[in-house]
């Protein structure tokens, strides 16, 4: 059967170029990278190489960027190091309410730790307002953590504007650029950002490593406490294979970058016009136009998340909801409901997020086996009553 | 790489069964009793059908807006309650509807308590009119 993977949002294949250059460190380039011999020093070399290409795919220096264990880590580090090195100056923290668990857990961790946080609502597209940021800083605000775009519904947030109203304060300003890194163009003096997450696995590089961009002179605390890697930010002997890797996605992206993007909107723009054209109640879920190249993600009225996916996947075909029903926890996605949508809506969700294999001719299976699955749903659906709108 | 060739890894082969093809779907024309639940849990909605002869169910039939689980749970249920009395039917527990299927994973459960409870409901909605009639 054919199978097509529409969940590169969740991860990616990782290249062949990028296994390729992991490879030697497995075996021949074993060393630490701490060991003064010529075993370490050639694995250090490896990092530092790959740091440098992180850093030119985000305009940043090599100094700048922590090597993490994932976009979790960095997201962790970046929100508790700077919640511990600034407490003496103020206890507020602001965020919004469609962050990843990453963001959204560890700031409720910092809460019950005698922080206040902030959860920005955001409009119906997803978008955070400019107001609301203004209005919620006070003296004691010493952070403000916005995703630069979110991995449910794709909406990108006008990060470069949030950054002018932090600029002038004391004020540390990070972003979760997991899903745009390596995918849009991210600079981080365009953006004036302070932090920035990053995960390799997202963008064709290995599972399993990521990176905090760490501006000069930001205050911040250690993650992990031991030895003296990632000059003493990050102790533990780096994960040699997983970062040469990483910084062979960062080139690819670099490369492929422009012509990607392109490609992917083309595909995502047709894959959601057929979705309103052929099916009957159905909405987008996410900003129009201000939104991921490769995320599309829309409700079903009157037919549940999983019961879609389970269809889906029966065709071949990747995909995921936000339907409580799929969750391990029962419950609906945060980011759906804080759009405004009523609960069945995000029930009915359902993202499809393209990638580097994605082909028209995928596009165009999901369009014609789409509509005969919600058919055959809503035939067994109790909301869906024919020919009422 | 060992690949499972469908979802069995998720649901029961014979769950799949029943979810890619559900019997008794659909709404019944004048039925004696319905039963009409919503889920707590997940917001799920499902309505039940029951025709009565005898005090024998002879049909059942089943609308659901929910879950893999939820929609095999409700086909077997329906399966289940046909040709049996009033009285055996409403000794179908979730449980039992549950192991015809080869069993749940133990977080839907809650999808089967679903569909007893909507049979249950659905007598209780038939005993009511019977008893109405009767007066
Ligand atoms: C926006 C966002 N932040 C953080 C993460 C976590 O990244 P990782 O899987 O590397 O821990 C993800 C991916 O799931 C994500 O999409
Ligand atoms: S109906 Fe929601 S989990 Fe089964």
């Amino acid at each position: 059967m054919r199978r097509i993977y529409l969940d590169y949002a969740a991860t990616t294949p990782t290249h062949p170029l990028v296994l390729k250059a992991m490879l030697p460190w497995f075996t021949d380039g074993f060393g630490n990278p701490s060991s003064i011999h010529s075993f370490g020093q050639e694995a250090n070399g490896a990092i530092e190489e790959a740091r440098e290409k992180v850093a030119q795919l985000i305009g940043a220096k090599g100094n700048e960027i922590v090597f993490t264990g994932s976009g979790t880590e960095a997201d962790n580090f970046a929100i508790k190091g700077v919640a511990y090195a600034k407490e003496h100056e103020g206890k507020h923290i602001i965020t919004t309410a469609i962050e990843h668990h990453a963001v959204i857990e560890t700031c409720k961790f910092l809460e019950k730790r005698g922080f206040n946080v902030t959860y920005l609502s955001v409009d119906r597209d997803g978008l955070v307002d400019l107001g609301e940021v203004k209005k919620a800083i006070t003296d004691e605000t010493i952070l403000i953590s916005v995703m630069h775009a979110n991995n449910e519904i794709g909406t990108i947030e006008p990060i470069q504007e949030i950054a002018r109203i932090t600029k002038d304060r004391e004020i540390c300003f990070h972003t979760d650029a997991v899903q745009t890194v390596g995918h849009l163009p991210v600079d981080v003096d365009e953006l004036k950002v302070d932090l920035v997450s990053i995960s390799a696995h997202k963008f064709c590089g290995p599972k399993g490593v990521g990176a905090l961009y760490i501006r000069k002179g930001t205050k911040i605390v250690p993650f992990m406490h031991g030895g003296e890697q990632e000059h003493g930010r990050r102790a533990s002997t780096q994960n040699v294979p997983g970062i040469v890797g990483f910084g062979k996605a960062c080139q690819l992206a670099q490369q492929e970058m422009g012509q990607e993007k392109e490609r992917l909107e083309t595909l995502r723009d047709k894959l959601i016009k057929g979705i309103l054209n052929r099916i009957d109640h159905v909405h987008l879920n996410g900003h129009p136009t201000q939104r991921l190249p490769n995320n599309v993600n829309i409700s079903l009225e009157f037919v549940e998340g999983e019961s879609i996916l389970l269809n889906l996947d029966l065709m071949g075909i990747a995909a995921s909801t936000g339907s409580a029903c799929s969750s391990s926890v029962l419950e609906a996605s945060h980011v759906l409901l804080a759009l405004g949508l009523p609960h069945e809506s995000a029930h009915s969700s359902l993202r499809l997020s393209l990638g580097q294999e994605t082909t028209e001719k995928d596009v165009d299976y999901v369009l014609e086996k789409l509509p005969q699955i919600v058919n055959k749903l809503r035939t067994m659906s109790p909301l869906y009553k024919p020919g009422k709108k | 790489m060992k690949r499972t060739k469908d979802l069995r890894s998720l649901y029961s082969e014979k769950v799949m069964e029943h979810f890619q093809n559900p019997r008794n779907v659909g709404e019944m024309e004048s039925p004696d009793g319905i039963g009409h639940v919503g889920n707590p849990v997940c917001g799920d909605i499902m309505e039940l059908y029951i025709k009565v002869r005898d005090d024998i169910i002879i049909d059942a039939k089943f609308k659901t807006f929910g879950c893999g689980a939820a929609i095999a749970t409700s086909s077997m249920v329906t399966e289940m309650v046909k040709g049996k009395t009033i009285e055996q039917a409403l000794k179908i527990s979730n449980k039992a509807v549950a192991e015809a299927l080869d069993g749940l994973p133990p977080i839907k459960m809650h999808c089967s308590a679903l569909a007893e409870e909507a049979l249950k409901l659905a007598i209780e909605d038939y005993l009511a009119k019977s008893k109405r009639k009767e007066e």
